[in-house]
């Protein structure tokens, strides 16, 4: 009964994946595009093998998300208490507010050749064009999340006799780990999003600059398989992040499952 | 002989500041509370009768007049007055139980773990929850989530109870059944009461004193002895003595809703 169920649940998981393999072997086959510019799922499965089995798509899958977790961990580091000071003192959302969204519209992208000026073309400049991305993405959602707790929680904590720092940890640190965790979730998936821009910036490693250095040798297949390398890792760990929500969040009245 | 007054509201008035300048709530509102008494405001809806409970939860203070409780006024919230808010404010993030012993941890009222298990499980039973006791909010009815709410009230042992609407939200069979605990858990465990209710009949019902409050700002228009002694139960609701004071008490309160009627409609822009 059970081992049917999953069965059937595991299917219906596959499915979609399926049918976006076969549009895409259809496409190839169709005629409507010239076969050389659709490479098909059995060419960029043979590239898979072959990069996986030199070791070289394994240390760019290592690399991208390196820097795409440290430039998340350091945008929630600096997101949160930003979020806090927004969303709780109405004077600092007033005068921060307008700043937080003019810098939140510029595409990471457009500020590339300043991040060189001023932080080279190393390691450095590549984690401060996904921090960016990361802490304005999330910025929001921490200040969206913490404007939203009720006042009711704070009030009936001080009735019961809560000090200011009891309310903070029992109350107000409780209440924000969802809205931390939903940030952090956004966050992922900006930066992956940002990462091929990021690493535009003199990359030689790294699934962006696989994907830029494909594009040069035009070996579409490459930049297909870069594509869904990164599309999978992201996915991965949202997918993840997820689980560490259910896990610790179960108290919830709604989880996206 | 009397009971020594506990609460006291003396010539109290409340403005707030708003951008079209001062709007007076509470004015000159005297009435007073005693040991062990369980005392209604009734009338119609505004800011007034919540922001009287307000000073006594500690939350707001008179603009003049003064609030005294045992003879010293009110300094801010504290665990001596448990607050029911008409919302509840259960904390969903915790179980039952732990909602229950949040007063518990607090410094102010810290208690030893196996305390802590006592109350609680004295609460969870007096109120009916046993069963919930690792259940987390979400799972509960509104009439559970209001008895929790009580439940973690008790639980610091206040010596004052502080009810803003708290039967409101629940349907009526509900509502009948929370008040018949409430007087129980009364009679049980006494503590001077002070509830805000729409409800002429649930104010009867529950209180020894009902304090009728006219329209914005609020003024006292005049307390209701009510004679019934406690224990109270149903067929209290049957009795003409009942049905003639909720006739009284209930004029008394139509008169104050078209007072507010008449001000909202010349507040109204022509």
């Amino acid at each position: 009964m059970i081992s049917a169920s999953s069965y059937k649940k595991g299917l219906a998981l596959l499915l979609p994946w399926a049918a976006v393999v076969a549009i895409w072997t259809l496409v190839h086959y169709s005629g409507l595009v010239k076969p050389t510019l659709v490479p098909t799922p059995a060419q960029v499965t043979v590239r898979f093998w072959q990069l996986l089995s030199n070791g070289s798509l394994p240390l760019d899958m290592l690399i991208s998300s390196r820097r795409v977790l440290t430039g998340v961990a350091l945008g929630t580091l600096l997101a949160v208490p930003t979020g806090f000071l927004l969303g709780w003192y109405k004077s600092v959302h007033f005068f921060a507010d307008p700043l937080v969204n003019f810098f939140r519209a510029l595409p990471p992208i457009a500020l590339i050749p300043l991040v060189v000026v001023y932080f080279g073309i190393g390691e450095t400049a590549k984690v401060v064009v996904l921090f960016y991305a990361a802490f304005f993405s999330g910025v929001i959602v921490m200040y969206e999340g913490i404007s939203q707790i009720s006042p009711i929680y704070i009030r009936v904590a001080r009735t019961l006799g809560a000090t200011d720092g009891e309310i903070f940890r029992r109350v107000i640190v409780p209440l924000s780990l969802p809205h931390i965790l939903t940030a952090v979730r956004v966050e992922l998936g900006v930066v992956w999003a940002t990462l091929v821009a990021s690493e535009l910036i003199a990359a030689q490693n790294g699934l962006g600059a696989l994907i830029q250095n494909a594009s040069a040798f035009f070996q579409l297949d490459v930049i297909y398989l870069g594509i869904i390398c990164i599309g999978l890792i992201a996915l991965a760990m949202d997918l993840t992040l997820r689980k560490i929500a259910r896990r610790f969040l179960n108290w919830q009245e709604r989880i996206s499952s | 002989m009397t009971a020594p007054n506990r609460i006291v509201f003396d010539h109290v008035s409340v403005s707030f500041r708003t951008e079209s300048g001062t709007l007076p709530v509470v004015d000159d509102v005297s009435f007073t509370v005693k040991d062990r008494e369980f005392v209604s405001l009734v009338g119609p809806s505004g800011c007034g009768k919540t922001t009287m409970l307000n000073i006594l939860a500690g939350f707001v203070l008179p603009t003049s007049g003064s609030v005294t409780l045992d003879g010293a006024p009110i300094a801010g919230p504290s665990p001596d007055r448990g607050v029911i808010f008409q919302e509840y404010g259960v904390f969903p993030w915790l179980t039952v139980e732990a909602n229950i012993e949040f007063g518990l941890r607090l410094r102010a009222n810290l208690k030893s773990v196996t305390e802590r298990t006592n109350v609680c499980d004295r609460y969870l039973k007096l109120m009916g929850l046993s069963e919930f006791r690792k259940a987390y909010p979400r799972t509960l009815s509104g009439g559970m989530r209001q008895r929790l709410a009580l439940a973690r009230a008790y639980a610091v042992a206040p010596q004052f109870l502080l009810m803003d609407e708290p039967f409101g939200a629940l349907d009526a069979q509900t509502r009948t059944a929370m008040q018949d605990l409430l007087l129980e858990v009364l009679q049980k465990e006494g503590k001077t009461v002070v509830m805000i209710t729409h409800s002429v009949e649930e104010a009867i019902y529950l209180s020894s004193r009902v304090v009728v409050v006219s329209a914005r700002p609020s003024r006292v228009r005049c307390i209701v002895e009510i004679p019934f002694p406690y224990p109270r139960t149903e067929s209290l609701h049957e009795k003409p003595e009942f049905l003639q004071l909720r006739s009284r008490i209930r004029d008394l309160v139509m008169l104050e809703y078209a007072a507010q009627e008449q001000q909202t409609r010349d507040a109204a822009p022509h």
